[in-house]
């Protein structure tokens, strides 16, 4: 089943580990959200590959946004 | 006295320098990025200037904007408050250079204390305690492991450039510092410029206490007593107390004692800080690092001398004498502040977003400084810092009682807030003791933060 990695809370993307077509274990960092001065990992919670990546570095994310789909 | 002063900063620090400027008949000057226009400091200064967008290197971290702001306001004056730019010895430079008076150190004795390394052995020369540690940067992963065997694991991984907690970490074992090294220097470069790392020993069982310091227009350095700062989630202070709880009499005079001579080490001038470990079970303090700008935890200080710091700043900055006799001031009295923070109270996470209700609490012995009210937003662009709560009571117990009904009444809708967390920390048993030191709050989440 497609895991769809939402955005916790509004941020900036600081940096994007993964690339679409990359396979991922649970637990593996896809991007790093940057918010208040803080870096937020945000992880595979399934092993897959990644489907679809919606983020660039620089972009702005708003709480609930789809980031990446592991499928 | 100047006339004018710009404060280059933002939210609840801007809001609260400019007060007293305004108390004093200085005209005050706000900058502010695009995302802050509609906060309340920029309303409450008599001229804002918009420096550009959100992101700070293009607003508050812009010193050529910032100069520009004050030349075009006429501003004779510059207070930097906290973070951006306060620590940086290039603007204090360019302040100065513009002739403007800088509200704050000299740009040497900034760059002296900004300097972790330098810090810890400028200060050791004065007969300042230090921890254990590396006396020059380590310049590789393996000179850190050959350190680390010297001083003895666990040890701290910090950055020469480094403060407020930011890129800190603990190695208990070889593999743990290897680990940790390669994160600490890639971090240290991108927060602050200066890849170069440095080893502490770590103390197990410590609090956090810190000493306010001015360095007088005269040249004298005093002490203004001591914050304690041991609540602390990621190596960040969410909740300081004066009094210290766990330092007596004698204590607080040795490490009153030593704080002075580490501003007069630097020739300090204006409001500094000088932090400390204290090693709980073998009754010892150590250096941690001077702060050279007016510190986030003030108000607990004003609330027990009555003193306004940011007065004595900008008097001591105009060559004044301060405006109450040092030699005469006596504590009163026990304050707390809690930090209020636009994050969830269980994990601290992050969590902007538009504020639709608030409401501060009010009452006798309740001071907040505010940076934020209904109908504005928290932005992802800067610190989550909403609010500082603070209470006084004429001790802790009543401090406590004050502060416990000040959350309780204090209202935030929109964001999230850890004032729920408050409420627990209030009512935790460790913290109401007294007897608690910097692990307390990672206890209380059950786990390794």
């Amino acid at each position: 089943m497609a895991e769809e990695v939402r955005a916790e809370m509004a941020a900036n993307v600081w940096k994007v580990v993964v690339n679409q077509g990359d396979a991922v274990a649970d637990g593996d960092t896809l991007v790093i959200l940057e918010s208040m001065k803080m870096e937020i990992p945000v992880v595979a919670e399934s092993s897959g590959s990644v489907r679809e990546l919606h983020v660039a570095e620089g972009d702005l994310v708003q709480e609930g946004d789809i980031i990446a789909v592991i499928d | 006295m100047f006339e004018s002063l710009l404060v280059a900063n933002r939210g609840e620090i801007a809001a609260r320098v400019i007060r007293t400027a305004q108390r004093l008949g200085i005209k005050a000057v706000a900058v502010h990025s695009d995302a802050d226009a509609d906060l309340p400091f920029v309303r409450a200064a008599d001229e804002a200037v918009l420096l550009g967008a959100a992101a700070p290197a293009e607003s508050y971290l812009a010193v050529d904007k910032v100069l520009e702001a004050a030349r075009r306001t006429g501003a004779q004056a510059v207070h930097p408050g906290y973070g951006f730019l306060a620590e940086n010895p290039g603007f204090a430079r360019a302040v100065i250079d513009a002739g403007l008076v800088w509200v704050g150190p000299a740009p040497e004795a900034i760059a002296a204390m900004g300097d972790k390394i330098n810090a810890r052995a400028l200060v050791a020369r004065a007969s300042v305690p230090v921890a254990a540690g590396t006396d020059a940067p380590v310049p590789d992963v393996d000179a850190a492991v050959a350190a680390a065997k010297e001083i003895g694991y666990p040890v701290m991984v910090k950055a020469a450039g480094g403060g407020g907690g930011i890129g800190m970490s603990v190695a208990g074992d070889e593999p743990e510092l290897r680990a940790a090294y390669d994160t600490a220097r890639t971090r240290a470069e991108r927060f602050f410029g200066n890849p170069d790392i440095f080893l502490e020993r770590f103390v197990p069982h410590a609090r956090h206490v810190e000493v306010q310091i001015l360095g007088l227009a005269d040249g004298r350095v005093v002490a203004l007593g001591e914050r304690d700062c041991s609540v602390q989630r990621r190596h960040q202070k969410v909740a300081e107390e004066t009094p210290s709880p766990g330092v007596s009499a004698d204590l607080r005079a040795r490490m009153l004692a030593a704080a002075v001579r580490a501003g007069e080490a630097v020739g300090y001038r204006n409001a500094g800080t000088v932090e400390c470990l204290l090693d709980v079970d073998r009754g010892e303090f150590m250096f941690l690092e001077m702060n050279t700008r007016l510190q986030v935890e003030h108000p607990i200080t004003e609330l027990v001398t009555g003193v306004d710091l940011v007065e004595q700043q900008l008097r001591i900055a105009a060559g004044l004498p301060p405006s109450f006799d040092p030699d005469a001031v006596v504590p009163r009295g026990h304050a707390v502040e809690l930090r209020v923070y636009a994050e969830d109270p269980k994990r601290f996470l992050p969590s902007p977003g538009a504020i639709v209700a608030w409401q501060e609490p009010i009452g006798e012995g309740v001071r907040v400084d505010a940076g934020y009210v209904a109908g504005t937003a928290v932005t992802p662009f800067y610190d989550p810092l909403l609010a500082k709560l603070c209470t006084w009571g004429p001790d802790r117990d009543a401090a406590l009682d004050r502060a416990r009904a000040a959350v309780s009444s204090f209202r935030v809708e929109g964001p999230k807030t850890n004032l729920p967390f408050f409420a627990e920390l209030l009512d935790n048993e460790e913290f109401v003791s007294g007897d608690y030191d910097t692990g307390l709050v990672e206890r209380m989440r059950g786990g390794r933060r």
